[in-house]
């Protein structure tokens, strides 16, 4: 049986720190062709540029052949070809899949067919853990430690995978929460439930203003204006979620501002000169990030 | 009561009793009895104290693994089980929800894979009845018992 990446607790801790190390020696020496004999197959069952150009990267850097499609346009999936008999396929001619597919738990499906490992890039609004690979591999860069540090969450809890999948990771550090969010977008109840299971602290506010001054990691997402109902509501929430220069100035010096990305205005460009954002070299992460689990789980 | 026990007992198998009336049908579909060739025979509108109207189920010459028959456990919980050895009760077996549950539970979340392709279902039991929680294994959404629906055994 292959190994697959498919949520972020499919990797244990230790896993977790093996992953961020080989990343640091990806980082340090970019330029490893160590799977110049390999395949790896990048198939997109919906758009999503950022992410495919990040592991195609990691996969040339690697020296593998990238095949596959970034979107399903002209594949036999528009000809009702189910999820089963695609990866059947093309697991036949590829030494690792990474799949992209909107529906929840696409991936995992997947990688109960493929003969080859399966990472997932997004299965619909369930994991990313490739995300949360280069977030943690970035709040261990910038922080030099991953135990005992205060996380902000910020924005959208309630849909946002990346800040579950964070959670969960991050949950293995002795880490400290704070929740900040509109009463629409709470963290859902279940990972609050899961964080007390694990006696870890955490508490939630509606008000950006606090808890900015202790925090050693604010990580901002996006409010979208289609989790409203009501769209004066979400004008309202929109504006008062959005983070600038001078709310800064209290923070602690190390303290660094992360963000999945796209950005539209929850972070106002006056901030993005300042030391503690980081979110640009965050996405940068995610290709050493991605070449060290590429490269794990050939077995490289 | 008695005599009606009486009048269809069977020498041996199994019999479900105290399920509820309206429970009856997903029953026989969750044990795949339609399917069945042994000699089954069932009541429903049975006067009962418990449950006002119940329904019960004999089957001849079956018995089930633990995990087949606990699965009913989702939707009569209250049901009792008795295995029958030469018309006597041998055992009582008391409904718990399985650990992990394939097929006969869809999950509550649309957009899920299950929900779109032939994939069976699978879920982990995570919060024990009465107010029972299960994970699905691709989604890692939870359907909880008040969103229950019982994918039919009759395709
Ligand atoms: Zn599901």
């Amino acid at each position: 049986m292959p190994k697959h990446l498919i949520s972020i607790h499919d990797f244990s801790r230790d896993e977790i720190l093996e992953t961020l190390s080989l990343a640091r020696e990806f980082e340090k020496n970019p330029r490893q062709p160590i799977l110049s004999d390999k395949i790896v197959a990048s198939i997109f069952f919906e758009p999503s540029t950022r992410t495919r150009l990040s592991f195609e990267t990691a996969a040339n850097r690697l020296g593998a052949r990238v095949i596959g499609f970034s979107d399903i346009g002209n594949t036999s999936v528009t000809k009702g070809e189910t999820l089963k008999d695609t990866i059947k396929m093309v697991s036949n001619y590829s030494d690792l899949i990474v799949i992209r597919h909107p529906l929840d738990g696409s991936a995992r499906y997947a990688s109960e067919i493929s003969s080859v490992p399966v990472i997932n890039a997004g299965d619909g609004a369930n994991q990313h853990p490739t995300q949360t690979m280069l977030d943690l591999y970035s709040i261990l860069k910038t922080q030099g430690k991953l135990e005992n540090l205060k996380i902000n969450m910020v924005g959208d809890l309630k849909y946002g995978r990346t800040v579950h999948s964070l959670l969960q990771a991050m949950s293995h550090f002795n880490p400290e929460f704070l929740f900040t969010s509109p009463d629409e977008l709470k963290m859902p109840v279940e990972y609050k439930e899961y964080l007390t299971n694990l006696n870890i602290p955490f508490s939630e506010t509606k008000n950006l203003s606090k808890g900015l001054d202790d925090s050693d990691i604010i990580y901002m997402t996006r409010v979208q204006r289609e989790r409203f109902t009501d769209p004066i509501e979400y004008e309202r929430v929109k504006n008062f979620y959005s983070l600038n220069l001078s709310m800064l100035s209290g923070c602690k010096p190390n303290m660094k501002i992360l963000h999945p990305l796209p950005r539209v205005n929850e972070i106002s460009q006056d901030v993005d000169a300042s030391d503690h954002a980081y979110y640009f070299e965050q996405a940068e992460n995610g290709v050493y990030t991605r070449m060290a689990i590429i490269s794990k789980l050939l077995g490289k | 009561m008695e005599k009606q026990l009486k009048v269809s007992a069977i020498k041996d198998g199994t019999v479900l009793d105290h399920i509820p009336s309206c429970q009856l049908f997903k029953v026989i579909d969750i044990l795949g009895l339609n399917k069945s060739s042994n000699q089954i025979t069932f009541g429903t509108n049975l006067d009962s104290k418990l449950l006002g109207k119940k329904g019960i189920i004999k089957i001849s010459d079956k018995y089930f693994e633990s995990d087949d028959i606990n699965r009913i456990a989702l939707i009569a919980p209250q049901a009792k089980i008795n295995i029958i050895h030469d018309f006597e009760v041998v055992e009582k077996r008391v409904l718990t929800i399985p650990k992990t549950i394939r097929g006969i539970v869809k999950c509550m979340n649309p957009m899920c894979i299950t929900n779109h392709q032939v994939v069976e279902t699978l879920f982990t039991t995570i919060v024990e009845s009465p107010d029972f929680k299960l994970l699905c294994h691709y989604c890692e959404k939870i359907t909880d018992k008040e969103n229950l629906k019982i994918i039919s055994n009759n395709r």
